[in-house]
C-alpha cells in the first residue's frame, strides 16, 4: 500500500493549560472514508480544527508526503485540504453563486467552470438557488453549500465536521449519499459524527475518540459491532 | 509584603521625596505631573484595563474639572476646597451624559464616540467668552490650608500625591469587592454576570464616570497647580497621551497607570530634549517615538511594564481563606405551593421559520432529578433558555412554584430560585475561582460601589465570600479556590459553575451538559453531588449526552426530537421505548 | 439669507461633504474587512497632500524615504516569519513588494525632483508614496496582531497616527503648504460658478463609489475582501490569505485619503496636524453608516459637509463643535437601534 494522504502522528493541542487533545494519531489514505466518532467535547472538533491549521498543534502533519505542519490555513487550502466547520462559516450576505465561486478562488478560472458543473451537479438544489443569499437558505441548503464550496477548490481530502447536525432525517441520508459519491469521484474524506452509526455505516474505517484520546481503531465494520462502542455511541437499549 | 504595607511605604517614600536636600526643583515639578497623569490613567486602567472600553475623552473631562474650579475661585471667589465637589459633579455629570448613549453599544463606539466629543469640547473652551476663549482663565488662586498657601511646586506635590494615592487605595478597594467583580466580569463574562444579576450596562457607566471623576480631580489640581487653565491641555494630544500613560504601565493595573505616567512624563522630558538634535527642526517630536512605541509595545507586551516588573519582585499574594463560619440568610422567598415546581405548558418557539420548540410540555417536581435528552437539534437547549428568560416563548407558558414566569427577565429568575449552568462555559478566566463563584451569589448581596471603595461593604462581603467558600467546598474544589478559574481543566470549570449557580441558594437548578469533557471519576462524583442536593430538597433539570450519567442518575427523563417530546418516562421505560430507540439511532437507511 | 448664499453655502458643503464620503468609505472599508478603526486616515490626507505640494515644489518629500524605511522594516517581518520554510519563491516575492517597490518609487522621486513636472506626474508619484505607506503600515503595525481585539487594534491605530503626524511634522515642518490646482477651469451655472478644482472633487468622488461598487460586485478580488469581511475563518477556509485582504484594503485606503488630500490642498492650506481633523469628520459620517453601510456613509458625509458650511455662515466661531458635537445625537440613536453587544474572546 502506497503512503497515505493524510498521516497525523503524536499530536497534542492545548487551550491554554487545559490539553483537549493527547497523543493522537492518524491516517487516511486516498480514495477512504474514515471516520471519528465521539461524545460531545471529546476533542474530534478541536483535532479537525487543528488539522486545517485554525488551532496550534504539537506534531506532525503530512499531506502527500509533504510537511505541512508548519503551514498557514490558506497553503493547506492551496495543497488540497478542505474543511467544512462544524458552523459551516458560509458568507451569509452573499449569494449562493458567489460563495461558490469564491471556493474557487485558489484554482483556475478554467477549472473553476468544471468545478460549478460537478457542484450543481452533486446538489442540483444550489442551482436553483443560485442567486439566493446564503445566510436565508434552509439548514440542509446551507450545509449542501458548504460542502459545494468546499468542493469548488477542488480537493484530494475533504474534512467535514458534523454535517448532520441539526438537520431533518432526510436531508441526513441525502447528505450521507454525496459523501458516498465522492470517494467514488477520488475524493477522499474524514468525517467528524455524532450520528455514529449513519457514519459508520459509510466509513472504510474508525476511530473512537474519548476525552481527548483514541481509544479504539479499525475498519468501520468491525466498530460498528464492537460491544463497547455499541453501548456507548450506537444507542443505549444495551446500556 | 502585604499590600496594605507596601502602600504605606511608597506613601512614606514620596513624602520624603521633596525634603532630601538638594533636590533639584524641576524635579519636583516632574513629580507633580507625574502624579496628575496617573490620576487619569487611573481612571483608564478601569476603563480599558478592567472593563474593557475605552476612552478618548480623558483630557475634556480633566478640562471640565480645571474650567469649572477657574470659573467658580475666579468669577465668583468662591474657595478652592468648595469648587472641588463642583469640579468633580461636573466631570462625572458629562461622563452620564455621554456614558447613557454609548454603553449599550458595542466597544468602539465609546471610543470614537470620546474622541469626536472630546475635539469639540475642546473647541467650545477654546471659543467661549466666559472661558477666556485661547487665552483662558488666568490668576487662578493657589490651594491654601488656614494661612498656608501652596503656592509652589514643592508644596502642591502634598496635595497631588495624596490624590494620587487616595485614589489608589479607593479604586483597588472598589475592584476587590461585589461590585468590582461585576466590573471585571465586563470584558470577559458578562453573559454569565447579567445571568446572575450583575446589570453590566450599569457597571460600565459606573466605570466610565468614576474614570471621568478621577481626571476631573486631576483636572481641579492642576488648574490650582498651574494657576490657569487654557484649553491646550486638554485636546485630543493629551486625550491620546493618557491612553499611552495607562497602555505602557499596563492597562490591567491600578498601580500600572501611576508607573506608566511616570514612564511617560520622563520619557517625554529626555526626547523634548534630544529628538530636534536628530531631526532639526522642533515642535512635539516624542509623538513619533510614543507612536511607535505604542505600535511595538501591543505587539510585543500588551499587557504593560507593571505585571513585568511584580514579576521580578518576590512578591506572593497573600491567600485569603474566608472565614466559613460566618452565615449568610438565605434569600426570602414563599414556599412553593405543593405540586410540581416547575411547569412547561404547551411552549413553542420559532425562529423565522424554524420550529425549535414545539408545543412541549413536562413538569419538574419538587426534590426531583429530570433529565432533558434527545440528539443535537432537538431543541433542549431551546427549551433551557425559555425557562431562564433568555429567550421569550412563541407561545405556551412557564410558571415556576405557582408563579408564570414566561415574561420574566432572566434576573427576576435567578432571583426567583432557578440557577443554571452553561453549556460552553462563562467564567472569568483572570478571576479565581473564589471570585467568580461569588458572582453567583450577586444578588444576595447589598453592598454598592461607594461602601466598597470606603471599605464599608467588609461584613457583606464576608457572608457573600463565606458563603461561596461553603459551596466550593461542597463541590470538592477546595484546594482550587485560589487558582485562576482559567487555569482549571474543563472538567473542573464546570464544576465551578456548579458552585456558582449553588449560590443563588436555588430551588432548581438547571445544569447543561454538567458531564461533558469529565473523566470517569469526576462523573461519578458529580453524580453524588448531584443526589446529595436532590435529597437536601432541591430540583434539578439537566441536559446531558452521556446516556450511563443520564440512566443511572436521572428519576424520570423526557426526550425531545426535532423540537417535539417524544417520550417521557422512568430510565427503564425509556430504554425499551421504541420511538426513542428510533430517533436516538438516526433515521438514516 | 438670500438664495446666492444659501447656493453657495450648500455648494461648499457639497464640496467637502464629498471629500469626507471618499474618507468615510474609506474607513468602512478598512473597519469591515481588518476591524481596525483607521485613525491614521487622516495622516494619508495630509501626506497626500503635502508630498503632493512638495514635489510641485521641486523638491523631494520625505515621505518617499519614509516608504523605503517602512519597506525595509517589512521585509524583516516577512522574513523573520517565513525563517521556517524559506522558499525562494516567496522571498522573491517579499523583496519585489516590501524592498524593490519602494525604491523604484524613491529612485524615480529622486530622478524626477526638481523639475518642473506636470501635474499628472506629480499626482501619481504622490499617490504611488502614500499607497506604499499604507501597504506597509498595515504589514509593520496591524498584520502581526490581526487577530486581536478591536480595542487592542485601535490602541495600535492611535500608535500609528501620533508617529505619522510626527514624522508629517519632520518632513513638511510646522508651515503649511499649498499645491497648484489640478484644473484651472470653470462652469458658470446660473449664478453658481464651479471651480475646475470642486468639479474635479465631484467627480473623483462619484468615480470612486462607481469604481469600489463594481470592484466589489463584479470582481473575484473585490468579492474576496467582501467575504473577508463577512467571515474571516470562512474567506481562510476557501485560502483567501486576510493578510492580503488587509494589505489590499489599506492600499486602498491611503490611495483614498491621498487623493482626498491631493484634492483639498489647492483650496486650503494644510498643515502637518490637519488631515486628523478631516479624517475625523470622515469618521463621523462612518459612524452614521454604523461602520457597515457604504451608502449610509456617503450621505451622511454630504449632510456633516452641509451642516459644516451652514454653522460656519451662522456660527463661524462654534464650527467644530458643532460638527463634532454631532456625533451625540447619532450615537443616541444608534444605541436605541442597538444589537446585543457580544463577548469579546481574546
Amino acid at each position: 500500500m502506497s503512503a497515505p494522504l493524510l498521516a497525523v502522528s503524536d499530536v497534542h493541542i492545548s487551550y491554554g493549560k487545559v490539553e483537549a487533545v493527547r497523543s493522537v494519531s492518524l491516517d487516511v489514505s486516498a480514495n477512504q472514508i474514515v471516520t471519528i466518532i465521539g461524545a460531545n467535547g471529546a476533542g474530534k472538533t478541536t483535532l479537525l480544527n487543528a488539522i486545517m491549521g485554525i488551532l496550534p498543534l504539537k506534531g506532525r502533519v503530512t499531506f502527500g508526503g509533504e510537511d505541512m505542519t508548519s503551514f498557514d490555513i490558506e497553503d493547506r487550502v492551496a495543497a488540497g485540504l478542505s474543511l467544512v466547520p462544524e458552523h459551516r462559516e458560509l458568507f451569509g450576505t452573499m449569494n449562493v453563486e458567489d460563495n461558490l465561486q469564491l471556493g474557487a478562488f485558489r484554482i483556475a478560472k478554467a477549472t473553476a467552470a468544471q468545478s460549478f458543473e460537478r457542484v450543481y451537479t452533486l446538489f442540483p438544489r444550489l442551482k436553483e438557488r443560485r442567486k439566493q443569499l446564503a445566510g436565508t437558505l434552509s439548514g440542509g441548503e446551507q450545509q449542501m453549500l458548504a460542502m459545494g464550496r468546499a468542493l469548488m477548490g477542488a480537493p484530494k481530502l475533504l474534512m467535514l465536521d458534523e454535517p448532520s447536525l441539526g438537520l431533518a432525517p432526510i436531508i441526513v441520508s441525502d447528505i450521507f449519499r454525496t459523501v458516498g459519491e465522492l470517494r467514488a469521484a477520488g475524493v477522499s474524506v474524514l468525517l467528524v459524527e455524532q450520528n455514529a452509526q449513519a457514519a459508520l455505516k459509510i466509513a472504510d474505517h474508525a476511530y473512537v475518540m474519548e476525552l481527548g484520546e483514541f481509544v479504539l481503531d479499525g475498519p468501520a465494520a468491525e466498530i460498528a459491532t464492537n460491544q463497547q462502542v455499541v453501548a456507548s455511541y450506537l444507542g443505549f437499549q444495551h446500556a | 509584603m502585604s499590600q496594605r504595607l507596601s502602600i504605606l511605604v511608597f506613601a512614606l517614600v514620596m513624602a520624603a521625596l521633596p525634603l532630601i536636600p538638594e533636590m533639584p526643583p524641576f524635579w519636583i515639578v516632574l513629580l507633580d505631573n507625574i502624579g496628575l497623569s496617573a490620576l487619569v490613567a487611573m481612571g483608564l486602567v478601569l476603563l480599558t484595563g478592567v472593563g474593557g472600553l475605552t476612552s478618548f475623552g480623558q483630557a475634556a473631562f480633566c478640562g471640565f474639572g480645571a474650567y469649572t474650579t477657574a470659573v467658580l475661585t475666579t468669577q465668583y471667589g468662591l474657595s478652592p476646597w468648595l469648587s472641588l465637589p463642583a469640579s468633580l459633579v461636573v466631570s462625572g455629570v458629562a461622563a452620564v451624559i455621554l456614558g447613557v448613549v454609548t454603553v449599550r453599544l458595542s466597544g468602539h463606539y465609546l471610543p470614537l464616540g470620546t474622541l469626536a466629543w472630546g475635539i469639540g469640547l475642546y473647541y467650545l473652551f477654546s471659543k467661549l467668552e466666559f472661558l477666556g476663549r485661547n487665552d483662558g482663565i488666568t490668576q487662578i488662586p493657589p490651594l491654601q490650608i488656614g494661612h498656608f498657601k501652596m503656592l509652589d511646586a514643592g508644596t502642591i506635590y502634598y496635595a497631588i500625591w495624596f490624590a494620587v494615592i487616595v485614589s489608589a487605595i479607593l479604586t483597588l478597594n472598589l475592584l476587590d469587592s461585589r461590585t468590582g467583580r461585576g466590573i471585571r466580569a465586563l470584558r470577559r463574562g458578562h453573559v454569565a454576570a447579567e445571568a446572575f444579576g450583575v446589570k453590566t450596562a450599569r457597571a460600565k457607566l459606573l466605570v466610565f464616570v468614576y474614570a471621568a471623576v478621577l481626571a476631573g480631580l486631576s483636572g481641579w489640581l492642576y488648574a490650582h497647580f498651574q494657576r490657569a487653565a487654557t484649553p491646550t491641555p486638554f485636546g485630543a494630544q493629551a486625550d491620546i497621551e493618557y491612553l499611552f500613560v495607562a497602555v505602557v504601565g499596563g492597562a490591567g493595573y491600578v498601580w500600572g497607570g501611576v508607573l506608566g505616567a511616570a514612564i511617560v512624563v520622563i520619557l517625554k522630558e529626555v526626547l523634548q530634549g534630544y529628538l530636534p538634535l536628530i531631526f532639526g527642526g522642533q515642535g512635539q517630536l516624542e509623538i513619533i517615538v510614543f507612536g511607535i512605541m505604542l505600535v511595538a509595545l501591543v505587539q510585543f507586551a500588551p499587557s504593560g511594564v507593571w505585571p513585568w516588573l511584580t514579576g521580578l519582585l518576590p512578591l506572593k499574594s497573600r491567600l485569603r481563606r474566608p472565614d466559613t463560619s460566618i452565615a449568610l440568610s438565605a434569600p426570602v422567598r414563599a414556599a412553593p405551593p405543593p405540586g410540581p415546581l416547575l411547569r412547561i405548558d404547551n411552549a413553542r418557539k420559532q425562529f423565522g421559520g424554524v420550529t425549535a420548540v414545539n408545543n412541549v410540555s413536562f413538569e419538574v417536581g419538587a426534590r426531583e432529578i429530570l433529565a432533558l435528552i434527545g440528539p443535537n437539534g432537538a431543541g433542549k437547549s431551546t427549551t433551557f433558555n425559555l425557562i431562564t428568560g433568555v429567550l421569550k416563548a412563541t407561545s405556551g407558558t412557564v410558571s415556576f412554584a405557582g408563579q408564570p414566569i414566561i415574561d420574566a427577565p432572566p434576573q427576576a429568575i435567578t432571583q426567583l430560585g432557578i440557577s443554571r449552568t452553561f453549556q460552553h462555559v462563562k467564567l472569568v478566566p483572570d478571576m479565581t475561582v473564589l471570585e467568580n463563584v461569588a458572582i453567583g451569589a450577586h444578588l444576595r448581596g447589598r453592598s454598592g460601589a461607594i461602601a466598597s471603595m470606603l471599605r464599608l461593604d467588609r461584613a457583606d462581603e464576608a457572608r457573600l465570600l463565606a458563603e461561596a467558600t461553603r459551596q466550593i467546598e461542597r463541590v470538592g474544589l477546595g484546594d482550587q479556590i485560589d487558582q485562576l478559574a482559567g487555569s482549571l481543566s474543563l472538567g473542573q470549570q464546570r464544576i465551578v459553575e456548579i458552585a456558582r449557580a449553588l449560590c443563588v441558594n436555588p430551588m432548581l437548578l438547571l445544569l447543561d451538559e454538567p458531564a461533558a469533557g469529565l473523566r470517569h471519576m469526576e462523573k461519578q462524583r458529580l453524580a453524588t453531588l448531584l443526589r446529595q442536593l436532590r435529597d437536601g430538597g432541591m430540583s434539578v433539570l439537566l441536559v446531558e449526552h452521556d446516556m450511563g450519567f443520564v440512566m443511572d442518575l436521572a428519576d424520570r427523563i423526557v426526550v425531545l426530537d426535532f423540537g417535539t417530546r417524544i417520550a417521557e418516562g422512568t430510565p427503564e421505560a425509556i430504554k425499551t421505548n421504541p420511538d426513542v430507540i428510533k430517533a436516538y439511532l438516526g433515521a438514516v437507511a | 439669507m438670500n438664495t446666492t448664499i444659501l447656493l453657495f453655502l450648500v455648494q461648499d458643503g457639497i464640496t467637502n461633504g464629498a471629500i469626507y464620503a471618499l474618507l468615510g468609505l474609506a474607513l468602512v472599508l478598512v473597519f469591515a474587512v481588518t476591524r481596525v478603526i483607521l485613525i491614521p486616515q487622516g495622516e494619508f490626507v495630509t501626506y497626500g497632500a503635502l508630498t503632493y505640494a512638495t514635489l510641485s515644489a521641486g523638491q523631494v518629500p520625505g515621505t518617499a524615504q519614509l516608504a523605503a524605511v517602512m519597506g525595509i522594516v517589512a521585509f524583516g517581518l516577512d522574513l523573520y516569519l517565513a525563517r521556517k520554510s524559506l522558499h525562494a519563491k516567496r522571498i522573491l516575492r517579499a523583496f519585489a513588494v516590501n524592498i524593490a517597490f519602494p525604491f523604484a518609487i524613491l529612485a524615480l522621486t529622486y530622478a524626477l525632483a526638481g523639475r518642473h513636472n506636470t501635474i499628472p506626474v506629480n499626482t501619481a508619484l504622490s499617490l504611488l508614496i502614500v499607497a506604499a505607506i499604507g501597504l506597509f503600515l498595515y504589514r509593520i503595525a496591524f498584520q502581526p496582531i490581526a487577530h486581536t481585539s478591536v480595542l487592542v487594534l485601535l490602541i495600535a491605530s492611535v500608535g500609528c497616527h501620533l508617529a505619522m503626524q510626527g514624522f508629517g511634522l519632520v518632513f513638511f515642518g510646522a508651515e503649511g503648504l499649498r499645491g497648484p490646482a489640478v484644473s484651472n477651469a470653470a462652469l458658470t451655472i446660473g449664478p453658481l460658478s464651479f471651480s475646475g478644482q470642486s468639479l474635479a472633487v465631484y467627480g473623483i468622488t462619484v468615480a470612486f463609489i462607481v469604481g469600489l461598487w463594481l470592484f466589489f460586485d463584479y470582481t473575484l478580488y473585490g468579492k474576496a475582501l467582501r467575504a473577508t469581511a463577512v467571515n474571516r475563518l470562512g474567506a481562510r477556509l476557501v485560502g483567501i490569505r486576510t493578510s492580503l485582504s488587509g494589505q489590499l484594503a489599506f492600499l486602498l485606503a491611503s490611495l483614498i485619503g491621498a487623493i482626498s488630500g491631493i484634492l483639498i490642498v489647492p483650496i486650503t492650506t494644510l498643515y502637518y496636524d490637519t488631515g486628523f481633523l478631516i479624517g475625523l469628520k470622515g469618521f463621523i459620517a462612518a459612524i452614521i453608516g454604523g461602520l457597515i453601510s457604504y451608502p449610509i456613509t456617503a450621505v451622511a458625509a454630504l449632510g456633516v459637509g452641509l451642516v459644516e458650511a451652514f454653522s460656519s455662515f451662522y456660527a463661524s466661531n462654534f464650527k467644530e463643535v458643532i460638527v463634532f458635537t454631532l456625533i451625540i445625537p447619532v450615537l443616541v440613536l444608534r444605541s436605541l437601534a442597538a444589537p446585543e453587544v457580544e463577548e469579546e474572546q481574546d
